[in-house]
């Protein structure tokens, strides 16, 4: 196996000096299985917490070949370690688009259904596991399983969502979304408050995608101020003659190399940024035709983001209440701007039904925030996740690094079955993280 | 005629990035080494995210006497072809177990000539064609820690220079690769300087560069020129009590 270093995943705690290990065959792999007690599968390090971090890492990113792609059908298959944004640039020019997408392309497909990531359409395509075709699992005593919707079921829906602790995905057959450009109509509606923000979710719900960036630091009248932002793929004629309509992203240029002083981040600059990018929009509505890249991924054109909070890192907190529950919503967001703990990029976005077993999307507002460091954070959050666990809601596992034990079984409805669906295919359990040791699902 | 290169060796890490930097370039790839379905995938990750011809064939090194079949069997003749396949060992186990020196000695020699002597003469009635061959710095001066894998390389950096002089007249052009330090499934697990490990990618880039101006023979890093020749003026006096 490889060795030692410090690893730490996008949010930048914890970090952990352990060995990561990589393999771009099944015999190496297996190899891995029989030497080690437990495992955890990692790719590109993405989420935020603990979930892809533990004694021992097996790294996916040497297992990353596609394996067909049916251009006519729209389907591709590949190895776990593929990236959506390789896919991307493989299948757009044929007129093919990821079926859900976060907002990085820089996860890999084994990630993107260990967390089955959700995307600005949840309301309308679901997460990304509704458009899996099947995958290829290995579980603990190296038995590989090919699990369908339909074929080993419950395996299947464990898996999606299952923060890899039913085993090492090692393939997926994905379904693909036509496009006709790689462009997107957008349209920003600007709403001076929440009500009115959340009015405009309700009339655009037919929009495939719609999320909104929320100003969770304004007050009084103007509380939960926000952009609405809807897109739909743009048709070959909306897009400006001469263009090339099935243009791939470029690769990312700008690099942040240092971690910035915490002090450019402070309270100020972020309430700052807040109202500038409310005011940044003129008018009421604004229509217009932009690249999907821009649309779907803002951030990636800087690498290592994550560094402008400086070393001490920062809090992704995403949670997700019943639609009943606004007025816990509300509650919950007067707290957070009361406290100063939002940042910028607050998001909020109407859920639909939940897919695989232990998925976190379920129907209902979610509100993702990145909150900086303090030293009096984690008391405030602890109250948060009282307040939101009690009204039924839940936290993303795949933004989760402190969340307790009591709060993961009190708001995963069907943990228990997901944790007899992991033992019934691992014996003895073989995949464990951090993650999973401090939530008491494994061992 | 399509531009077109076989890969020797396509499993291993070199061998991988070469493929994709050769596809990426519109070339037709051809995979050649001994596990079946490592070669597959490899074949169809290459046509599905290039667009350009890909196929895996079964190659066996040290199987010389197949090498004759192996070559004659390859649809079209590949406009270049590289050796990349090799064995690291272990040097203290090799001074003791003859079955493990034979290997390294094998490997990186034995088998590098009988299947490029076919290549060079079939590129040589042709009177067209690239072989590029990976040596390594090792093979510049033996040291007590390697010299093993070093002497085996030696005589393949030896093979390929004569072979260049032969070819050269004839329109075939050899390049030799001397790479230092490389991260691979080869050197997993050494505690390999920072600043003179190169990796695959940054390798297969400086390959097909050189490969175009036509290069005679490379250091994959410019500072190990400068190391080796080092390396190469210590007198043996003092050489031999060095123990690296």
């Amino acid at each position: 196996m490889g060795k030692r270093k410090e690893i730490s995943n996008w949010g930048r705690y914890p970090r952990i000096e352990k060995k990561e290990s990589l393999f771009d065959n099944i015999p190496v792999l297996d190899g891995f299985l029989s030497d080690a007690d437990t495992l955890i599968a990692r790719g590109m390090g993405r989420c935020y917490g603990d979930s892809s971090l533990g004694e021992n890492i097996i790294n996916t990113a040497s297992f990353n070949r596609f394996l067909a792609f049916d251009d006519k059908e729209g389907v591709i298959e590949c190895e776990s370690g593929v990236t959506l944004d390789e896919i991307l640039q493989v299948v757009v020019p044929k007129g093919w688009f990821i079926p859900v997408t976060p907002g990085t392309k820089f996860v890999t497909v084994g990630g993107a259904i260990a967390s089955d990531i959700h995307g600005k359409n949840h309301h309308i395509d679901g997460s990304f596991s509704r458009h899996v075709l099947s995958l290829q699992i290995k579980c603990s005593d190296g038995t590989t399983y090919h699990c369908t919707p339909t074929d080993h079921a419950d395996l299947f829906s464990a898996t999606c969502g299952g923060m890899g602790l039913t085993g090492i995905i090692l393939s997926a057959k994905i379904r693909l979304k036509k496009i006709a450009t790689a462009y997107i109509r957008q349209k920003q509606l600007k709403a001076p408050s929440l009500d009115k923000l959340l009015e405009l979710f309700n009339i655009y719900q037919d929009y495939t995608y719609s999320v909104a960036w929320v100003d969770c630091l304004s007050k009084g009248k103007s509380f939960g101020r926000g952009i609405l932002m809807l897109g739909e793929h743009a048709e070959e004629q909306e897009v400006k003659p001469g263009v090339d309509t099935l243009k791939v992203h470029k690769t990312p240029k700008f690099n942040i190399p240092f971690n910035f002083p915490s002090l450019v981040l402070n309270k100020l600059t972020i309430r700052l940024f807040n109202t500038l990018y409310y005011l940044k929009n003129l008018r009421e509505e604004q229509d217009s035709v932009v690249h999907y890249d821009g649309f779907f991924y803002p951030l990636d054109n800087i690498n290592n983001w994550n560094r402008m909070y400086g070393k001490r890192g920062f809090f992704q907190y995403q949670f997700v209440l019943p639609l009943d529950k606004l007025d816990l919503l509300k509650e919950v967001m007067l707290l957070i701007a009361k406290n100063n703990k939002a940042s910028f990029l607050s998001v909020l976005k109407v859920f639909g039904e939940q897919d695989g077993v232990l998925s976190f999307p379920m129907k209902g507002y979610t509100l993702a925030l990145d909150i900086p460091y303090d030293p009096h954070l984690d008391q405030f959050l602890d109250q948060l996740d009282l307040m939101i666990s009690e009204g039924g809601g839940r936290f993303y596992l795949a933004k989760d690094a402190r969340m307790k034990k009591e709060t993961f079984w009190q708001t995963y409805q069907q943990a228990d079955k997901f944790l007899e669906i992991v033992n019934k295919y691992n014996p003895g359990s073989s995949f464990s993280s951090l993650q999973s040791q401090r939530l008491g699902i494994t061992s | 005629m399509k531009k077109s290169i076989l890969i020797l060796g396509a499993t291993s890490d070199i061998g991988k990035a070469l493929a994709k930097r050769y596809a990426a370039e519109g070339w037709g790839i051809f995979l050649a080494g001994r596990d079946r379905d490592q070669l597959d995938r490899l074949a169809s990750d290459i046509k599905i995210r290039y667009n350009v011809p890909a196929d895996a064939h079964y190659f066996d090194a040290l199987a010389y006497d197949s090498h004759k079949d192996f070559w004659k069997n390859l649809q079209d003749l590949p406009s270049v072809t590289v050796s990349v396949f090799g064995y690291l060992g272990e040097q203290e186990t090799a001074e003791e177990d003859w079955e493990m020196c034979q290997r390294i000695l094998d490997t990186n020699y034995t088998a590098a000539v009988s299947i490029l002597n076919l290549v060079s003469n079939s590129y040589l009635e042709r009177g067209q064609g690239v072989i590029i061959g990976i040596s390594s710095v090792a093979g510049d001066r033996g040291r007590s820690s390697n010299y093993l894998y070093g002497s085996s390389k030696a005589a393949f950096t030896a093979y390929l220079s004569g072979l260049r002089a032969r070819m050269f007249a004839k329109n075939v052009h050899v390049m030799t690769v001397k790479p230092g330090f490389v991260m691979t499934k080869m050197t997993a697990g050494m505690d390999l300087p920072p600043l003179l490990t190169a990796k695959p990618g940054a390798v297969a880039n400086v390959i097909f560069k050189a490969m175009k101006k036509k290069k005679n023979v490379i250091y994959v890093e410019g500072k190990w020129r400068w190391i080796m020749l080092i390396i190469k003026l210590i007198p043996e006096t003092i050489f031999k009590r060095l123990k690296f």
